[in-house]
């Protein structure tokens, strides 16, 4: 920070600047009152505060977040349920196959051989970059298409999984039995009565995604040149920007944690037996 | 399961042998030879100032390195980080999770800690964690390993609360047996099948979690050859050269892919009730 050829003086006086004088119990308390007053403190790199940098690069990060859930969520779940329907064969075979590989092909390699396939040899989308809405809703959203697309495949791999196996079991219960006998349609049994059934887990395993989603976000903006708060990780760490990097983690971890108590509440609205 | 172990031999071979594979040092570089396509011969200088006539199978890089050297040694970076940070985990997951189901006191106080951890997604511990210490390997293995320790213990002190119920336990407390003789001796070994799986699953994630670290650049050092660094120093040229990501990226994503498929057979063999489910 204060460059190569600082005198002892400048540097001394930089490190009570920063309180980085005082002892380390001290300096955490008055950090931990600042937080709690919403003062994430001020970025050693960027030069602004923390808070101010994070409400900035805000935007790019919600809107990948909430596309790669939207398109997760639409996919998996019909794939989950089709191949607990078609327990044991080749549907449920191909999705199972599909998911361990999900699971083990890294979130850069995809991305890159997406943009390979996509933006190189078809030139459907652009290679990569990022509009804002406010530049029109079409090239915001064409610049979404394909981090949203890379980062949701292991998403759907997890939540198409869990989805099979709590439908599965829904499915083994007496009341499908009783709901086939009645002469209901097929369609109507599995959703209303086994998927109705099942959406707790699957509820769960949503939440929990939100971990390797923040992860996958962190590579995703840094392949496609995204001005989020994933890249700004990665620009602190290697700026060894201290302040930007607990102000990130701690907003991240608080988004984790914000969710998942959301998704506990959503238990009694889908499922009536439990109440808080 | 035959296959996942199989390919894994094959590359613990292919890691151990790398010297004698037709590669070169994966440090050298030479500006004569940069950027060549896959398949490409031309010249290498060795250290000493000797040219060495080599054939590029996977092409060079924008330094004039050898890909197919720095791939094939770069087996060796990824093996050791995850089968380290699976070792460091279980070790610390285990010793917490025997503590916490065992010793009734500490039970509360330990798990509210590794909720806290839990609470951050491991990737971002393990940035901070490298970037708090420089990276090095040590540093990195432990940096992959802390994120994972919660779920061991977890799944260990799941294990104790289920196994302390045991007659065999009660016989060993009525005779007298010190605390740690009973959670070393007697609970522990009847803990070992889940936490293989479980290990197999820490290691594919290390793997994975080593090169995205280096990838952005905050995990090994640039000239340390790590499946990592050369995607993430082949990124720049990617347009005109996809080579330099694709190939370690295809041995990336296929070892964790084999380490994957052993873990699922572990677990479909060790524990069939669970094998038709999930």
């Amino acid at each position: 920070m204060a460059g190569d050829a600082a005198t002892s003086e400048q540097i001394a006086s930089i490190r009570a600047g920063l309180g980085l004088d005082r002892p380390i119990v001290v300096q955490f308390g008055i950090w931990l009152a600042k937080v709690l007053s919403g003062d994430l403190g001020q970025s050693y790199y960027f030069r602004i505060g923390v808070a101010t940098l994070i409400g900035q690069r805000l935007e790019p990060t919600f809107a990948l977040s909430t596309l790669t859930i939207l398109i997760a969520v639409v996919v998996s779940i019909p794939l989950g349920v089709v191949a607990a329907w078609r327990f044991g064969g080749w549907f449920d075979r191909a999705l199972m196959g599909f998911s361990v590989l999900g699971f083990s092909v890294p979130v850069f390699v995809l991305a890159y051989l997406l943009i390979w396939l996509v933006s190189l040899q078809l030139g459907w989308l652009p290679v990569q970059g990022y509009m804002r809405i406010a530049d029109g809703f079409w090239p915001f959203l064409r610049h979404l298409i394909l981090p949203s697309v890379t980062l949701s495949v292991i998403y759907i791999a997890l939540i198409a999984r869990v989805t099979r196996a709590s439908v599965l079991e829904a499915l083994g219960e007496d009341y499908i039995r009783t709901a086939r006998a009645k002469g209901l349609p097929e369609l109507r049994v599995l959703v209303r009565h086994a998927l109705a059934n099942a959406a707790v887990p699957i509820a769960t395993v949503i939440g929990i995604g939100i971990a390797i989603l923040i992860g996958g976000v962190v590579v995703t903006e840094s392949v496609y040149a995204i001005p989020g708060l994933g890249r700004l990780t990665v620009d602190a760490v290697l700026a060894r920007d201290f302040p930007t990097i607990q102000g990130v983690i701690l907003f991240f971890s608080f988004v984790y944690v914000a969710i998942n108590l959301l998704i506990d509440l959503s238990y009694a609205f889908l499922d009536p037996r439990i109440r808080y | 399961m035959r296959i996942g172990g199989f390919f894994l031999l094959l590359l613990v071979v292919v890691a151990l042998a790398a010297p004698w594979l037709g590669t070169v040092d994966p440090t050298l570089f030479d500006a004569a030879s940069r950027d060549l396509k896959p398949g490409a011969s031309g010249e290498i200088m060795t250290l000493e100032g000797d040219m060495l006539k080599h054939t590029f199978l996977m092409g060079s890089d924008s330094f004039g390195r050898d890909i197919y050297s720095r791939v094939l040694y770069g087996t060796r970076v990824s093996l050791m980080v995850g089968l380290s940070s699976a070792l460091v985990a279980l070790s610390f997951g285990i010793v917490l999770g025997l503590s916490a189901g065992y010793i009734r006191w500490l039970d509360g106080l330990l798990m509210r800690v590794m909720d806290g951890i839990m609470a951050i997604p491991a990737i971002l511990i393990a940035i901070a964690v490298v970037a708090l210490w420089r990276a090095s390997l040590p540093t990195v293995i432990v940096a992959i390993a802390i994120p994972e320790i919660p779920r061991v213990t977890r799944l260990v002190r799941s294990l104790v609360l289920s196994i302390r119920e045991e007659p065999y336990v009660e016989a060993a407390v009525a005779l007298g047996t010190r605390a740690p003789k009973i959670m070393f001796g007697h609970i522990l070994p009847n803990c070992i099948a889940p936490l293989l799986v479980q290990g197999t699953y820490i290691c594919a994630f290390a793997i994975l979690l080593e090169a995205i670290l280096s990838f952005l650049g905050v995990g090994l050092p640039p000239d340390v050859p790590t499946w990592g660094n050369i995607m993430a120093e082949g990124r720049v040229q990617f347009v005109a050269y996809p080579h330099n990501v694709f190939f370690p990226g295809v041995f990336l994503a296929v070892t964790v892919l084999a380490v994957n498929i052993l873990g699922d057979g572990l677990r479909d063999t060790l524990d069939p009730k669970m094998a038709k489910r999930v």
